[in-house]
Order: C-alpha cells, then sequence, then structure tokens
C-alpha cells in the first residue's frame, strides 16, 4: 500500500482529448521514462550483435573497406587532394562523424513502422524510441574512434614529420561534433519516419539520401578544394561543418571557422526541432493508419 | 469526495476509411487549401468514408472497481482501450485519468527473443510503466509466480510458448499501477493457467487496483466484474450489473444475424428415414448462446420415407473436450413427458421432435450435439455427428456467494438439507 500511495502522489492526471497545434512536447514525461531510454539502449547493445559472425568487428572492418576503396579510387585514380594529410588517416577521420551520423538515420529513419507492433500495444512517449536507438548507435562510433586512434599512432610513430599528427586541446571539442552528427542523424531520420508513416514508399529514399548526402559531404574530398565563392552552399550541409571540425580537432588541417561551425549547428538543432514536432504531430494517430 | 479515478465523456473516434496511404496529391492539396480558406472545419465534416469506431460514450470508474466490457466484435470495445490507453487519440470529447495506469493488450509486451528472462522482465516492465527500482523489488515475486526460476537467464526465444506466456503475465500481474487495461490476456494459455491469472487479477482487485477488462468469454466476465457497460456500434448502450448486462446481450446478440453452428440442414439418413434439420433453441430463439438459466431446446426433422417405420429421434450432447456429457432417445420409457411418436409407426411424412434441457443443468462453456434417427431402437437410419453446438453463458444466478471456478460437467441445481445433529452447549 505505501508503494501505491507514493504513486498516486508522483502521478499527475491524464488528460486525454485532441491535441491542436504542433507544440505538445512534455519533458516531464520523458524524464519519467529514463528508465525506458536506458533499458531500451541495453536492447539494442546486447541484442543487435547476437545474431552476426563478426559482432562488433563490423564497426572496425567496414570503415576500414571503405577506406581502401577511397585510397584506390579518388586518392590514386582521381588523385583528389587530402589537405596534405595521409589519405588513409583523412578518410578514415571523415567517416567517424559521418558513419555515426549514417547509422543514426539508418536506425531511426523508419520509426514508426519498426515499432508499429509495439506502438499499437501500449503508450510510453514514442520519441523514446528514435532517440535510444540515436544513442546505441555511438557504440559503432566508440569501435570507429578506437580504430582510428590505432591507425593515427601508426602513422604518428611511422612518418618522420608524424609528431604533427598527435591530438591536441582541440580534440577536446570532438564530443561537441559527434553530438551534432547524432542530432542531424535523427533530426532527418524523425522528419522521414513522420513522412513514410503517410507515403509508405518513401522509406525506399532512405538508402538513396544517404548515398547521395555522402558525395555532398567534404569526405573523399577537403572544402578547400570547393572555390570559396561557393563555399557557402556547402556550408548549408550540416554534415559539412561535422567532418571538417571533425578533421580539424583531430587532424588539425581543414577550413574551420567558429561562424561556420555555429551556422552548422544551427542548421543541425532546427532539423531536430522540426523534427522531433513533426514526429510529435504523426504519433497521435500513427497508430490507426497500420 | 474523491473523484472517480476513471472519467470517460462524450468520447469519440472516427476512422476516415481508405484515406491513408492512398491518398493522391490531388486530395492532399484540396485538404490542404480547404484547411488554410474554412480554418479546421475540413476536420469536423463527416465524409461518406467515415466511420465512428465510437461515439458518445460516457462514464466514469471508481477507484477499486472492476469494470468490464461486453459487445460484439466491431462493436468499438478495442477502440475504447486504445484511446484510454493513449495508444490512438479521439477524434472529440476527452477523459481523465487519475492515476497510473498500464494496459494490457498483449501477453509479453516488449519481449525480445534474443534477451534474457532476466532482461526482458526489466524491459517489458519499464514499458508498461515501472521504473527498475519497482521492479527490482518484485523480481523475485515475478520470477515465482511465472514457475520458471531456473530458466531466467536463458533467452526468451528458447522458452516454451507455455513459459513465454507465463512470464508475460507474471510481469504484468506485478504492476504497481493503480489501472489496469485488459483485453483478451486470459484468452491464451491452458486451463490451469487461465485459473491461476482470474485467481490473480481478483487479487489485484482485492487490493484495491482499478480494472476495465475486455473479454469475450462471458463466464470470466461474470466471474471478474460486478459490474459491465455495453457497447454496440460505437456506442454505450447499458451500464450496470454484469448479470443484467451479459444477459441483455445474449438476448439482443442471438438475432440469427451471424452465421451460426446453432442450425444445420442437410439430409442424412437411408431408405427407411432421414434427418433433414436440426437447431438449438433457447428463451424462444435460435441461438448459440444459451444462458445458464435457460432451457435449451434442441429441435430435430425428421423424414419418414418408408411407412410403417418405428422411428425414434435421439441426441448425445458433449462437451468441449469431446466428453458425452448425456445421450436421450425419445423412447417411451426414456422420457418424462408424453411424446405419441416416439418408437411408434409412422406413416411417410415430416416429423419434428424436441427435446428440452432443463434450466441450470449444464455448466458454462461449449456444448455439441449429435443427432441421430434409429429404425426399432436399434438401427441406425442415419448420424450427425456435431450436427449443432451452442455456448452456456453463466449469467451469475448461482454465483451470488461462490465466486471461483465451477468443477464439473455439469451444474445443475441440487437438493441439499443440513441439520443439527448437537449442538454444543454454550
Amino acid at each position: 500500500m505505501a508503494i501505491m500511495q507514493t504513486d498516486s502522489s508522483s502521478f499527475p492526471e491524464i488528460h486525454i482529448r485532441r491535441k491542436a497545434g504542433l507544440f505538445s512536447f512534455d519533458l516531464k514525461e520523458l524524464i519519467r521514462y529514463r528508465d525506458l531510454v536506458v533499458l531500451l539502449i541495453y536492447r539494442d547493445f546486447s541484442s543487435r550483435y547476437k545474431q552476426t559472425i563478426l559482432g562488433p568487428g563490423w564497426f572496425v572492418l567496414q570503415p576500414l573497406l571503405t577506406t581502401l576503396v577511397f585510397t584506390v579510387i579518388f586518392g590514386k585514380l582521381a588523385a583528389l587532394p587530402t589537405d596534405g594529410i595521409p589519405p588513409v588517416l583523412f578518410y578514415l577521420c571523415g567517416m567517424l562523424g559521418w558513419n555515426y551520423h549514417a547509422t543514426v538515420l539508418q536506425a531511426t529513419g523508419n520509426s514508426f513502422q519498426s515499432n508499429a507492433d509495439l506502438f499499437g500495444k501500449v503508450y510510453f512517449p514514442r520519441i523514446i524510441a528514435p532517440f535510444s536507438a540515436s544513442v546505441s548507435q555511438l557504440i559503432g562510433w566508440a569501435i570507429q574512434f578506437v580504430t582510428f586512434l590505432v591507425v593515427l599512432g601508426v602513422y604518428a610513430f611511422m612518418l618522420p614529420e608524424g609528431n604533427a599528427l598527435l591530438p591536441s586541446w582541440r580534440s577536446l571539442l570532438l564530443p561537441i561534433f559527434v553530438l551534432q552528427a547524432g542530432m542531424t542523424g535523427l533530426g532527418t531520420g524523425l522528419w522521414l519516419s513522420a513522412l513514410s508513416a503517410k507515403y509508405r514508399d518513401l522509406q525506399h529514399l532512405q538508402s538513396f539520401i544517404i548515398q547521395l548526402w555522402l558525395y555532398v559531404t567534404p569526405i573523399v574530398y577537403p572544402l578547400s578544394m570547393i572555390p570559396e565563392r561557393w563555399q557557402w552552399i556547402a556550408l548549408i550541409n550540416p554534415m559539412t561543418t561535422v567532418v571538417e571540425s571533425t578533421r580539424w580537432s583531430m587532424l588539425g588541417s581543414a577550413t574551420f571557422s567558429l561562424s561556420t561551425s555555429l551556422i552548422g549547428m544551427g542548421i543541425s538543432t532546427l532539423l531536430l526541432i522540426s523534427g522531433v514536432l513533426l514526429f510529435g504531430k504523426v504519433e497521435r494517430n500513427f497508430v490507426d493508419t497500420v | 469526495m474523491n473523484l472517480p479515478i476513471i472519467e470517460v465523456s462524450s468520447i469519440g473516434k472516427r476512422y476516415r476509411l481508405g484515406q491513408w496511404g492512398a491518398r493522391s496529391l490531388r486530395e492532399e492539396l484540396e485538404n490542404l487549401s480547404s484547411r488554410v480558406f474554412r480554418k479546421n472545419q475540413a476536420n469536423h465534416t463527416d465524409r461518406a468514408s467515415d466511420f465512428w469506431a465510437l461515439r458518445d460514450v460516457s462514464f466514469s470508474v471508481n477507484e477499486g472497481e472492476v469494470l468490464g466490457i461486453v459487445g460484439k466484435n466491431g462493436a468499438g470495445k478495442s477502440t475504447l482501450l486504445k484511446l484510454l490507453s493513449r495508444i490512438t487519440e479521439p477524434t472529440e470529447g476527452e477523459a481523465w485519468l487519475r492515476g497510473r495506469v498500464s494496459s494490457l493488450l498483449e501477453v509479453g509486451t516488449g519481449f525480445h527473443p534474443e534477451l534474457t528472462g532476466r532482461d526482458n522482465v526489466f524491459l517489458s516492465g519499464t514499458i508498461l510503466g515501472m521504473t527498475r527500482q519497482e521492479i527490482r523489488q518484485r523480481f523475485d515475486d515475478i520470477v515465482g509466480f511465472a514457475g520458471i526460476t531456473q530458466h531466467i537467464d536463458t533467452p526468451v526465444k528458447r522458452y516454451s510458448s507455455g513459459m513465454y506466456v507465463r512470464l508475460g503475465f507474471a510481469v504484468a500481474a506485478h504492476l504497481s499501477s493503480q489501472v489496469l487495461l485488459v483485453d483478451e490476456v486470459l484468452a491464451v494459455g491452458d486451463v490451469v493457467y487461465r485459473k491461476q491469472c482470474i485467481e490473480k487479477m481478483k487479487a489485484l482487485a482485492k487490493e484495491g487496483r482499478t480494472i476495465f477488462f475486455v473479454s469475450h468469454q462471458l463466464d470470466v466476465l461474470s466471474n471478474l466484474c460486478p459490474r459491465s457497460i455495453r457497447l454496440n456500434q460505437g456506442r454505450l448502450i447499458q451500464d450496470g450489473d454484469t448479470a443484467d448486462v451479459i444477459r441483455d446481450y445474449l438476448k439482443a446478440d442471438g438475432d440469427g444475424s451471424q452465421p451460426s453452428t446453432a442450425r444445420w440442414t442437410g439430409q442424412a439418413g437411408d431408405g427407411t428415414a432421414q434427418i433433414e434439420a436440426a437447431s438449438v433453441r433457447s428463451d424462444g430463439h435460435v441461438t448459440e448462446h444459451v444462458n445458464i438459466d435457460a432451457p435449451v431446446e434442441i429441435i430435430i426433422r425428421y423424414r419418414c420415407l418408408k411407412g410403417g417405420s418405428r422411428l425414434n429421434a435421439s441426441v448425445i450432447v458433449n462437451n468441449s473436450l469431446g466428453a458425452h456429457i448425456l445421450s436421450s432417445p425419445n423412447l417411451p420409457s426414456a422420457t418424462t413427458g408424453e411424446d405419441r411418436w416416439g418408437y411408434a409407426e409412422h406413416p411417410e411424412g415430416l416429423y419434428e421432435s424436441r427435446m428440452t434441457i432443463p434450466a441450470n443443468f449444464l455448466n458454462d462453456g461449449l456444448y455439441s450435439c449429435d443427432i441421430c434417427l434409429s429404425t426399432d431402437a436399434s438401427h441406425s437410419n442415419g448420424v450427425v455427428e456435431s450436427a449443432i453446438s451452442f455456448t452456456v453463458h453463466d449469467t451469475g444466478s448461482m454465483r451470488k456467494e461462490f465466486q471461483h471456478t465451477w468443477w464439473g460437467m455439469i451444474r445443475p441445481r441440487m437438493h441439499w438439507e443440513t441439520e443439527v445433529i448437537k449442538e454444543a452447549k454454550p
């Protein structure tokens, strides 16, 4: 009985009605469900690799193989510049933020359909599902980051002037850029989820968007390759700042300025907020359409 | 004065049939323009394709009440549950829930097959609204209740379906919520498990939980819920004593509009005689739903093809497990009434025999009847196995005192008398 009494005091009256407008975001409720976030992240961690042969090894292999392909095609054949950085490090570093963004987008871009069973049976703030999916992608990022550090270490000790490659204080800013990559991926994922809940065929767009986005982001080429008067176009893409800032913080050479960084962060934030609101609008009646 | 824990006021839910997914861009633009020019009006007009799954439903539930919901498929029961669970939003009206609510719309909500039983208890528990701390406190009780202590660290994908269901229900049964919204959860599993579930629900009700219970199993409802509401085509048409609600529901439901096994027609026999039809009748009409406190008539039509045959009909009543409950022929020495045609010489023609099973005789549950026709009480002309079937529903008329499972294949009221042999001296 004691438990029940504390329950009723901590649980406010729930008022069920048709909600009007866009702003129905309830932060208090999210805080009450914090344990669910933790458990969903744990579920993703512990269930994801159980049926793959290589397990988390995929996260080591995938960027290494991609880097190899990039080095051969864009480094050797197309001979694109890499800002004076060894091509392998250049690509690996560029893909750090990008891969996190892409896996988040993949994991959240179809949130309604992939959670339809659960959403149809029980209520919890729906945003928790894509949010915890985004956080659990961090483990892939961490594995990839360690891989990158190992390769960076090898280069730093092998090359004659390798000491210049060792991380400086700027690497402490890295978490900000990881956060921005996650925000961009989640924001886009929420937009796609909301749209494909209504127009089912839009989910096929997802892989196309990721592929196209990869090439408009300076991953296989440096931003400095784009003529300066056109660079502002590239900066509309928030992933440009993520990738360039990551290189700036880890490798020390890239096009970086506080103002472009802030603009990129602003665009990512807008993307996320608008995604959350749109998602919140769709979630209220999504179940009726399944 | 306490406010009701659930209060529903004129709630309604409209579905737009064939709209989602199949919406063209042109329709979309029309919709957009109408929304811009006649703000919000588009949302309040009914269209031909609209369908109100629920409309103008109001009721309230006080803390500690156990409320049943009765209605045919499509009457709006599940929609009501979904609205109160906040799975979807009402189109109109509103409701207040004053307390923590958990909806149990399936067993094992949120279970992940790759995770162990232990992990799934925590996962499912938090999805249903508990905190990890609360689950930790109840963990041993949950595992004990499910009876799977030695398998708790095995992935649930290796569980038998019975273990899976028991663990799922165990989590649900130990929720800390004051309000439980339950839908047919008890319909799965074996008899022993079902009994365990009903006992647990009763225990929860006794603890003062409020339970909102949807089930097609009227016996479970009458057993569990003192009060019920009845929905019909999205409207609330009755709110009161469960026994009354079920009685009226069965009366209304037996209008013969739905295909039933209450009626059989065909031809089964030989050159002498054949069975042509059989049906179940109760309360004046053909029905597969029978109240436990109403008599049941089994009606047989047969044709005599060879004049002068000594024909008689008989009925075998079987329960849902196939056990023979009784067999009854209309032979003069085996009947109570005066059936002048049983074992008499029949001229050619069509005949109808009626057998009455008295009220308060069968237990609740499903029964099926084999129909036979014989000549000279020895030669079988024709048999129709499981020709008709019917369900006996518990109306609660014998449950004023006793609430638990009523064992037995039949449930007659028996004659009892008790007398004092020796009174202890005060």
